[in-house]
């Protein structure tokens, strides 16, 4: 599924990632964990190809595709999606439409047919009881006065709608409160599947109690310092990233 | 100092130019040197105006005329008011529009010209005690054309106006309202899009006076501007001496869409009453990146995304129209330019 190898990226000049090598196979959850600064948010756009973000050497292939060559919609259209750590408010573009908008431009992508008025209707009905998110706040502006732990919902509900094949979480954690966690992660959790991918990227390993990961990856320097099991996130936890920074 | 005195007298040392301070974004003085030849009238077909399907009655003054809208107490009309111009020459037109007491009238307005005309249009309104107006203008002129639309405007106590200007811009382009406000609890809402591309150039000016106590208006205009286009926003609103507990709120925004673009605003507030509420924001920028690229990773490409977003810019102004089945017409008028 998707392979990054040897990735160097910069920002405004300054090099962020530098030799970064991971591999996620269809059906696994890998967890990527570190320091503040360590590149985590550089590596999700990375992946997503955000303007400013500028990929000096290495490669990162989807199924063997190129993904750095695609542009973001591109990419989108091929499955990939972030959950972003501050997701954005959209004025004047109701949840519903940007969501429909979204689906029909990665559908039409793909060669396959728009999904009709009702059809979207009824599961965005589903998947938003599913996430206990107030139908009526769909019909608002997306995310515009949205509590964080209602942006983050929102995140998953596209999700559960865009049905992406490789999905990377940037901090979903961060602000919320255990029952909006909790909910989160269920619906994460819903979506594992064998042939879908994902990347949990995050500071702390309380989310990897709900969301429980394959493999943990420390980034710390740009680069994956160590690999292992779900036990080396509770070491992690103990011990702190201290021991990786110095390695780094 | 008049376009509409320049085209009578045919003398350019009449035209309004930069020495005039509101007109110095718009220097008509300096960009005329001869004015084109008095039109022709034109007896031939105009096609079909942008409000057809949605109004009773159609009123069309093609390069210049005159013509009165006369509406008794306690009635109701919509009606289509379109002023074309055809050919490049120069011509004025003159419209009166009268309401009776608590009559309603939505005036659906357009500018349509096809090629390098000079036209002005002078518009009086007159309402009466509890009349209201929905007044709405799609100005779509030739991008040679140089057309002026200046509307006076006056309330009576309880009446209720409501403007909503949207312009694609011309050569030059200014849509000018000036109303007074008597207070007495009539409201006045005052509205504008502009959608400028390539040297486009549009002119929106208003200028509210508050003569007396307890009067409202509210203002929002929002631009969208590409290419080496010109917007301008141009907003007074006086409040005189005892006009107390007024209550007046104007605001203007624009995105500007590339490095030649340019807008340039200036909303200004005169008060010489002591208790009143006027307020005024202003803010010219660019579409916010972030925003665009969220909206590329959820999968809609970059034009798409782009469209999205200008539109539901602009779509705040759009939705505070009252006639609903205009608003759709306008909402569709603008996705069109956005999308171009």
């Amino acid at each position: 599924m998707l392979k990054v190898q040897n990735l160097h990226a910069s920002v405004d000049g300054k090099e962020i990632l530098k030799g970064l090598s991971l591999d996620i196979p269809a059906g696994e959850v890998h967890a990527i964990m570190g320091p503040n600064g360590a590149g985590k948010s550089t590596l999700s756009y990375v992946l997503t190809g955000r303007d400013g973000y500028e990929v000096t050497s290495g490669s990162a292939t989807l199924d063997g595709e190129d993904l750095l060559a695609l542009a973001p919609d591109e990419r989108a259209a091929r499955g990939v999606f972030l959950s972003f750590q501050y997701p954005l408010e959209i004025p004047g573009v109701p949840a519903l439409t940007f969501i429909r908008t979204a689906l029909n431009a990665q559908r039409k992508a793909r060669g396959e047919v728009e999904i009709t008025a009702p059809e979207f209707l009824k599961l965005a009905r589903t998947k938003a009881t599913d996430l206990k998110i107030d139908f009526d706040m769909l019909k608002r502006a997306l995310n515009v006065g949205f509590s964080g732990g209602e942006k983050k919902r929102m995140e998953i509900l596209q999700m559960a709608m865009l049905l992406p094949r490789f999905l990377i979480l940037d901090e979903t954690d961060s602000g919320l409160d255990i029952d909006a966690l909790r909910i989160v992660s269920d619906g994460v959790n819903a979506l594992r599947s064998p042939d879908r991918g994902m990347l949990v990227i995050t500071h702390y390993q309380r989310l990897l109690d709900y969301i429980k990961p394959d493999r943990v990856h420390v980034l710390s320097g740009g680069r994956i310092v160590a690999s292992g099991g779900p036990e080396l996130a509770h070491e992690l936890e103990r011990e702190g990233y201290e021991r990786y920074e110095k390695a780094a | 100092m008049s376009l509409a005195t320049a085209i009578r007298d045919r003398d350019v040392a009449e035209l309004p130019g930069k020495r005039d301070e509101d007109w110095r974004w718009t220097d008509l003085r300096g960009l005329i040197r001869i004015l084109p030849e008095p039109s022709h009238a034109f007896a031939g077909d105009v096609g079909e105006g942008p409000f057809d399907a949605v109004a009773e009655d159609c009123r069309t003054l093609v390069n210049g005329g005159e013509a009165l809208i006369a509406l008794p107490a306690n009635s109701k009309a919509t009606v289509a008011l379109r002023l074309i111009s055809r050919g490049a020459g120069s011509h004025a037109a003159n419209v009166t529009i009268t309401l009776g007491a608590n009559a309603r009238l939505r005036l659906l307005e357009s500018y349509e010209s096809d090629a390098g005309s000079v036209s002005q249009t002078s518009l009086t309104i007159v309402l009466a005690d509890g009349a209201a107006v929905e007044r709405i203008v799609l100005a779509q002129d030739h991008e040679d054309a140089v057309s002026v639309s200046q509307a006076a405007v006056r309330l009576a106590p309880k009446a209720e106006f409501g403007q909503t200007v949207v312009a694609s811009g011309a050569r030059r382009q200014r849509l000018e309202t000036r109303v007074i406000h008597p207070g007495g609890h009539a409201s006045l809402r005052l509205d504008g899009v502009y959608l400028l591309a390539g040297k486009r150039h549009s002119d929106q000016t208003t200028i509210v006076t508050h003569e007396s106590t307890d009067g409202a208006t509210v203002q929002l205009t929002k631009g969208v501007v590409r290419d080496q286009a010109r917007g301008i926003f141009q907003g007074r609103i006086v409040v005189a001496e005892g006009a107390d507990r007024t209550d007046a709120r104007m605001g203007h925004h624009a995105l500007i869409l590339s490095d030649r673009a340019e807008v340039d605003a200036k909303p200004e507030l005169e008060i010489y009453a002591d208790d009143v509420a006027c307020a005024h924001g202003n803010t010219v920028g660019a579409l916010d990146e972030d925003a665009l690229f969220y909206a590329r990773q959820r999968g809609l490409p970059e034009a798409d995304a782009r469209a999205m977003l200008t539109e539901a810019f602009i779509g705040e102004v759009v939705d505070r129209i009252w006639f609903d089945d205009a608003r759709e017409v306008v909402r569709d008028w603008a996705a069109e330019r956005l999308r171009a």
